[in-house]
């Protein structure tokens, strides 16, 4: 076992680790933060994707030792203390970009990230920036919706998507 | 047309309102409860060893050195399966063969005994600490296989001498079984004027629901009770079939909770091992067992979709009427019969292969063959994705043939509007559709008398364009049950709904369908806040759970507005109905002489009034109440068992751009018009659309499942080799709908919408395909049309043109 220190969601944690103990089985098993997902077992679905020190990684990829010292941002990190969504999550409510939700959560990390850099997106943009993202429900074309929209509104309300 | 003026909901939360979804709070920030989300006190972790041979027999299976290894609790094998005398998986549906004669159904026991018959099989359980020991103990169960020869498709497993699956399905034939009139079908071709045939396979494709599956089983020893947390679309459908059939527990000691489920599209439909190993271990070991599918895993024990292989014919006379179709179709089941496969290819394919058309006799054989591959059961759409694909790709190449233009032929072989209800010559009756009304909108939103410039445009470039389309109905809300009985259902086809007021005026309302991204939560409160004029607010969907809905059959087909809908729809009348006695008998005045509307009991012609939530408290403190007449309270039930099936129609079309020198097929365009009838939501009915669009695409451009011949490995096993769809595979999609034909036969006039994407998709895209290859020749392609295959195609049509 190997103990490992990192920031999650702004707070502190320490736990002891097995050296093959994966980002997404810390985050899932011994921090209860099950709203990362996992959806396969080869890097390819999404659903794990998180952000390590401000970048989007699938936690699937990534041992937990290897997080030591790092900052980690979850699904459950993103919205505001008092509730209240941060845009991109907003933006896919408002345009019913998801649907049984599995794939929500890293959807919208990457989401958040591909926002964050790029100045500008367009729907080519966002469409190839999602590759790594699989859902089986919506057919893609709400969560593009959504994603521009949610870019668009994370530049216009900066403290907001600065919560994150 | 969507959401049209003389539609618009009478309030922002009703019926038509595109109301943001309930559900998507706790989803968006993380807080969702699906399966593996919940741990259990005291819980133990189960991983299954899988057989990695198509079909060998087992001489020993040697456990020590498992049991030995830390963490592990327990490993058990079929013969501790055998020894409590726990039954195999059973099929929900008998299908007789033509001779009268019962389909084979050969035992599917949740851990082999002594063979395996595909790659995935169960072997045995390992139960431990943690998820890590369990697979690490795993590696060290020793299984003594003698490997044997295996068969993967329908026609090779027909051979003679071929790799029998099971000793008692003679030449692995499941059932031979047929439907419509043969002499008829031989008469109309005996007279026709021209024949189209066709062969084509619809390949075989894996659900793939995000959410790999999972189930958790807990035994209390306190109370004698079992509880099965399972990622599934119908938890009482599971909870009869697991509780009564295999593990001989009375349904008032077992409760099956299926939480938040990640997408299902069938797959969640049936009835897993998994599930009763789980929770028949959870007793012999006294602590509750979680087990998580890996994806890997999915792939080889989530039951498949599609796999038939068809011969076609369609006669037509002079004028381009159809006559007669003429149908041959293996059907592969895999190696069991997965709880409702024999349906599939029977009673949701062959009664819609008279699609929206008028032909007059329609002959089809079924074959239903075992091999050594996975289940394969329903799949988004089930049964009637195939029936489209082969009657639209058929009328395709019938109107190529006869050079009449395929939106003419489409025209002229219609079932008009004033045909309904349309008896087909293939067992169903149509209640209502305006085909040719969406068509036409199909045409005008795709610009369809443009597309000769678009295409000599795209030549101009070096590439090749073509235009396809796809004028499908489906059968949903599979009903009544009696009817489907008599074919061979071993189950009710009704919904349960339960409408519990409270006494301070909020309500909760119960259903048996399941929601699994369907938006029950929202659609089915929109019904509730319409009818009874209250805030969506106050009003809470439950589903899921045994304990706490009555029976129910869950969400599969399209069904759960049509039919679960429907039966709260008829739970809301009876409350209505017990309330306007009770607010009579508070207004003293007759129960003929109120009037219930926007929430509101009013004596007719009076300013006197009271709201449903006065009326609620009354029953709940019946002081000022008719105690002689009625009881107190205000909680109704209701079970809807349909009249008829519904019929969503509706047109889609595709426009393909194919770029010649490497194959690659990019969809320049799609739209599609639907009839659902009624419309809940708009913004939900969408959705559905488009993903079920992507499914269709999928399987056309991308999608296959491959099974290595020889060995019967599947060579698809991951998101390495199976080609989901991404985002920049698809593009943005044009959808509208009409309102102008609800459904006839059922309160709220709905049809379901859940499956047409997927139902009409693939047949879309692959005449788009057709019709940009059709200049060089090529008639026909199989799905998917991957670049390797688009590209061949083309070279192979070329040679001639290159030797000249």
């Amino acid at each position: 076992m190997t103990s490992v220190s990192l920031k999650v969601n702004g707070k502190s944690v320490t736990r002891e680790v097995e050296g093959r103990t994966l980002l997404v089985q810390l985050l899932r098993d011994h921090l209860g933060l099950t709203g990362t997902h996992v959806g396969c077992d080869t890097s390819q679905c999404g659903a794990c994707v998180v952000h390590v020190d401000g970048e989007s990684i699938k936690s699937c990829t990534m041992l937990a030792v290897q997080a030591n010292g790092l900052e980690v941002t979850t699904i459950e990190g993103l919205a505001a203390a008092d509730g209240t969504l941060h845009p991109m999550q907003a933006a896919f409510r408002e345009h019913h970009g998801l649907q049984c939700g599995y794939c929500t959560p890293g959807m919208v990390m990457s989401a958040v990230d591909l926002a964050k850099s790029h100045e500008h997106l367009d729907e080519k943009t966002v469409r190839e920036g999602l590759e790594g993202n699989i859902c089986r429900c919506t057919g893609y074309h709400n969560i593009v919706k959504a994603v521009l929209a949610g870019a668009e509104a994370m530049r216009s309300q900066p403290a907001q998507a600065a919560a994150e | 047309m969507s959401n049209s003026p003389a539609n618009a909901p009478v309030n922002a939360t009703g019926i038509g309102a595109s109301v943001k979804r309930r559900e998507d709070f706790r989803f968006l920030t993380g807080q969702g409860t699906y399966t593996d989300d919940i741990n259990r006190p005291n819980q133990t972790h189960a991983y299954i060893l899988r057989s990695p041979y198509a079909h060998a027999r087992i001489n020993g299976i040697d456990t020590a050195a498992a049991l030995e290894a830390p963490g592990v609790v327990a490993v058990f094998t079929g013969k501790d399966i055998a020894a409590d005398k726990v039954n195999g998986l059973p099929c929900g549906w008998l299908i007789h063969s033509k001779d009268g004669s019962p389909m084979v159904e050969p035992p599917h026991p949740p851990l082999v005994l002594d063979k395996v018959v595909h790659v995935g099989d169960q072997v045995a359980v390992i139960i431990a600490e943690t998820c890590e020991q369990a697979k690490d103990a795993a590696e060290l169960v020793m299984v003594d296989y003698d490997e044997l020869p295996a068969v993967t498709t329908s026609p090779e497993a027909l051979k003679d001498g071929a790799p029998l699956v099971h000793d008692q399905a003679t030449g692995n034939l499941c059932y031979d079984w047929h439907l419509g009139d043969k002499a008829a079908t031989d008469a109309a071709f005996a007279k026709a004027a021209h024949v189209t045939k066709l062969d084509l396979i619809n390949n075989r494709l894996v659900p793939n629901a995000m959410e790999p599956r999972a189930a958790i089983g807990e035994f209390d020893r306190a109370t004698g009770d079992y509880t099965l947390w399972t990622t599934s679309q119908n938890p009482h459908v599971i909870r009869l079939l697991m509780g009564a059939f295999v593990l001989g527990i009375p349904e008032h000691k077992l409760r099956v909770i299926a939480p938040d489920v990640g997408g299902g599209f069938g797959s969640k439909i049936y009835h897993y091992a998994e599930e009763a190993i789980v929770t028949w271990a959870s007793r012999k070991i006294g602590r509750p067992i979680k087990w998580v599918a890996e994806r890997s895993e999915s792939f080889v024990s989530d039951a498949h979709g599609r796999d038939h292989v068809t011969h076609a014919e369609l006669a037509l006379d002079a004028d381009g009427k159809f006559l007669g179709l003429r149908v041959q179709t293996l059907a592969n089941m895999g190696a069991y019969l997965s709880t409702f496969a024999p349906s599939i290819p029977t009673y949701l394919y062959a009664t819609l292969l008279a699609g929206q058309y008028t032909t007059p006799a329609i002959y089809a054989e079924v074959k239903a063959v075992f091999t050594h591959t996975v289940p394969v059961d329903a799949y988004r759409g089930a049964g009637r994705p195939e029936a489209c694909y082969l009657i639209e790709r058929i009328v395709e190449n019938a109107a190529r043939e006869l050079g009449i233009d395929k939106t003419e032929l489409r025209r002229r072989n219609f079932i008009p509007p004033s045909a309904m209800p349309y008896d087909t010559p293939v067992a169903l009756q149509y209640d209502c559709g305006m085909f040719e009304k969406c068509l036409d909108q199909a045409l005008n939103l795709i610009d369809y008398k443009g597309f000769p410039a678009r295409k000599a445009e795209a030549k101009a470039r070096g590439k090749l364009r073509g235009i396809g389309l796809a004028s499908y109905i489906e059968a949903c809300g599979i009903a009544p049950s009696n009817v489907a009985g008599a074919l061979g259902a071993r189950a009710g086809l009704y919904e349960s709904g339960e409408v519990r007021f409270h006494p301070t005026g909020s309500v909760t309302v119960f259903t048996g369908s399941h929601s699994h991204g369907q938006s029950h939560e929202t659609t089915f409160a929109q019904l509730v806040s319409d009818r009874f004029g209250i805030p969506i607010e106050n009003v809470e969907i439950v589903h899921g759970d045994t304990s706490k809905v009555p029976f129910g059959m869950g969400t599969y087909g399209s069904r759960s507005l049509a039919v679960g809908g429907s039966a709260i729809s008829k739970a809301m009348d009876k409350v209505v109905n017990k309330a306007k006695k009770i607010a009579a008998h508070m207004l003293e005045a007759a129960e003929t002489d109120i009037v219930f509307e926007q929430g509101k009991f009013t004596v007719a012609g009076t300013d006197r009034s009271l709201t449903i939530g006065d009326v609620a408290l009354s029953a709940y403190v019946p002081h000022n109440f008719p105690l002689d007449e009625l009881e107190p309270g205000l909680d109704e039930q209701a079970f809807y068992d349909p009249k008829n099936f519904t019929y969503p129609n509706g047109t889609q079309i595709a426009e393909v751009e194919i770029d010649p020198e490497t194959g690659v097929v990019r969809i320049e365009k799609f739209v599609a018009v639907d009839d659902f009838g009624r419309v809940i939501n708009p913004m939900v009915v969408e959705g559905q659309v488009h993903g079920g669009i992507v499914q269709g695409i999928g399987q056309a451009l991308m999608e296959n499942c491959v099974y290595d011949p020889q060995t019967g490995q599947l060579l698809t096993g991951s998101y390495m080799d199976y080609c989901m769809p991404r985002a920049d595979d698809v593009p943005s999609f044009i959808v509208q709908y009409h309102e102008e034909a609800p459904c006839t036969h059922n309160p709220l006039g709905v049809k379901g919408c859940g499956e047409a994407g997927a139902i009409g998709g693939s047949a879309t895209v692959m005449n788009a395909v057709v019709d940009a290859l059709a200049d060089l020749g090529i008639k026909h392609l199989d799905m998917p049309a991957t670049p390797l295959r688009v590209w061949r195609a083309i070279q192979d049509a070329s040679v001639p043109l290159a030797a000249e």
